[in-house]
């Protein structure tokens, strides 16, 4: 294993042909891996319409694209995708697959793991080859951080959400090899797809806010969560949340910032009634200026921000916003 | 009969998770006393099962994996309704990543017979990996559903479900067997009822430890596990904060002005 040259692998991840952020970003990040490792990137590629991306991921450091582009494979199918990528990885024997955390990854992931045997990672905030060119895979936990490695089994297999990773800068002159994966794609009927519905999202879009409004328990109740709710329009905030208030049935998991949800990097961060625990907190490690209401002190949040108010949050907020009222009024007036 | 099997896991009360933490000296986890809880998202979990159950025959089997503690959390589940508890404890179970957690329990549903349904909470509240149930799915060689977050059942057993995505679902069609993970928004679980209590009274737990699956102890527990935990870690703090101090109004005023000063208003 000490001279392992067997490709890094990142899955890419597409929707209506084009690629979401995560897998550039992947390949980026896997360029810097394969070259610790003195190998090279490769990139999976399926669905339906998607030949003109392989120079996007050739752009961000890819060498090689395995390339499937067939109307079965237009819409992510879990028998189908796992069975060319399991078949695709037993004879191309990659050390490392990477997958992004969407809500194709979080599936496929370990339907693949599964097949190969191997061990998968979930939600890893870094990645960095160590001494004895293992896979080191950072997740955070327990208020820090822990290392995972896979050791013997290979390939080594992680997920890791979008925003974890910079978009590598394009190098727009470089040319790879597409090998193109041939069907038939067919599946045993399973499972089948019947629809795929697109909703749009309610409110300000956590990725692109310049302020994100996010709060956990200490909102209360529902009553409590509806001041938060006020708060983020107020503010023309994007509303995130912990997993106390998805657990609470007051925030949608979509919404949930952190480890196993979003990475953002808004210019200011508002969290109100919330512990700063670490799996929220790195979802959040990009933001510019960081603020935190808490009715303790002594709450880990204080030491994770750059301005704290100590509150109730369910008293504190009615007054904001009172505040913030009257700050817009004078505005208007003037 | 339909038969369900729902895994199910005692984690540590997500509501004081908190005070598990790193000793910055030793490296070492800190545990602070924090009481096992039934997993929230498997509560969603057994609901579906109750709710199905409704509607059709069905036999519920609870299964879960974990230390002789964790006996209560199976005890829990039979006072709300399930029919049968099974408990996989042994000291060679110790120790295991999802991969191996998903093995053993893939095993307990083989033991225990012909499921027609797996129900599991799309994650857990300690490791969240979600994992254990499309590795487990693949083991049984069934098929999965990962989020689900609507089940419509038929009689056919070719179920309907809505499965969520980060912006909307699929709508899926799914030969049984299979394994299904499930969302908080699927349902609002049921809570203990006094009479629930007293029925579960009479109803045993099941306990197999390594030999009553006859698996190898290469294949379960720490041995069993592709993924290992090389390192723990404090995180340093980069930022210094500065409290807003007055009263209530003045704190509020304070934070308008800075919220002014870095453009959100």
């Amino acid at each position: 294993m000490k001279d392992d040259k067997s490709p890094v692998w990142v899955i890419a991840d597409q929707e209506s042909c084009n690629l979401l952020p995560v897998t550039p970003q992947l390949v980026g990040k896997s360029r810097k891996l394969a070259d610790d490792l003195g190998t090279t990137v490769e990139v999976v590629l399926l669905g339906d319409g998607v030949d003109t991306q392989p120079s996007n991921l050739f752009a961000s450091g890819a060498e090689r694209v395995f390339l499937g582009n067939d109307p079965a494979l237009a819409e992510y199918h879990p028998d189908v995708y796992t069975d060319v990528i399991v078949g695709l990885a037993e004879k191309h024997k990659p050390q490392i697959i990477l997958m992004g955390s969407t809500s194709m990854g979080r599936e496929l992931a370990p339907l693949v793991a599964a097949r190969l045997s191997t061990g998968l990672t979930a939600h890893c905030i870094d990645l960095n080859i160590n001494a004895d060119r293992v896979l080191e895979q950072i997740i955070p936990a327990y208020g820090g951080e822990i290392t995972i490695v896979c050791p013997e089994r290979r390939p080594q297999m992680a997920t890791v959400a979008q925003g974890v990773f910079p978009l590598p800068a394009l190098d727009e002159g470089c040319r790879g090899e597409v090998v193109s994966i041939d069907g038939p794609f067919v599946h045993t009927g399973r499972v089948e797809i019947l629809e795929v519905v697109i909703e749009a999202p309610e409110g300000i879009p956590l990725d692109t806010a310049t302020c994100v409004l996010a709060a956990g328990a200490g909102a209360g109740d529902l009553e409590g969560w509806k001041l938060i709710v006020e708060l983020s329009k107020a503010l023309s905030a994007g509303l995130g949340c912990t997993r106390p208030a998805v657990d609470e049935g007051w925030a949608e998991l979509e919404t949930m910032i952190g480890q196993s949800g979003k990475m953002v990097s808004p210019e200011t961060y508002l969290g109100i009634g919330l512990s700063g625990e670490q799996q929220h907190m790195v979802g959040i490690a990009g933001a510019k200026t960081m603020i935190a209401v808490n009715n303790d002190k002594k709450s880990p949040v204080f030491s994770q921000v750059d301005y704290g108010v100590v509150d109730d949050c369910r008293d504190f907020v009615p007054v904001l916003l009172e505040k913030i009222r009257q700050y817009r009024e004078k505005q208007v007036s003037c | 009969m339909l038969k369900i099997v729902v895994c199910v896991k005692a984690v540590p009360d997500p509501k004081a998770a908190g005070n598990i933490k790193i000793d910055p000296q030793t490296k070492t986890l800190l545990r602070g006393n924090v009481p096992m809880v039934l997993n929230p998202l498997d509560k969603n979990a057994l609901e579906a099962a109750l709710q199905i159950k409704t509607g059709m025959e069905v036999h519920i089997t609870v299964l879960s994996m974990g230390p002789p503690e964790a006996a209560s959390i199976v005890k829990e589940c039979l006072a709300l309704g399930a029919d049968r508890g099974i408990l996989l404890s042994d000291r060679g179970f110790g120790g295991a990543d999802a991969f191996a957690t998903a093995y053993t329990l893939a095993m307990g549903v083989q033991k225990n017979g012909d499921a027609d349904v797996v129900f599991c909470g799309m994650a857990s509240s300690d490791g969240a990996t979600e994992w254990v149930g499309p590795e487990m799915a693949t083991m049984l060689d069934m098929p999965v559903v990962t989020m689900v977050r609507e089940i419509i059942p038929h009689a056919d057993e070719a179920w309907e479900v809505k499965s969520a995505l980060e912006n909307g679902y699929r709508r899926m069609r799914v030969r049984l067997p299979a394994v299904f993970t499930v969302t908080r928004d699927l349902n609002s679980p049921r809570t203990l009822s006094f009479s629930g209590i007293i029925k579960a009274r009479k109803k045993t737990i099941t306990e197999w430890g390594l030999d009553d699956l006859g698996v190898s102890a290469e294949r379960v527990g720490l041995k069993g596990s592709p993924t290992i935990v090389t390192e723990m870690r404090t995180v340093e703090n980069t930022r210094k904060v500065e409290f807003i101090e007055g009263t209530r109004e003045e704190k509020a005023e304070q934070l308008v002005q800075k919220l002014v000063e870095v453009g959100v208003l």
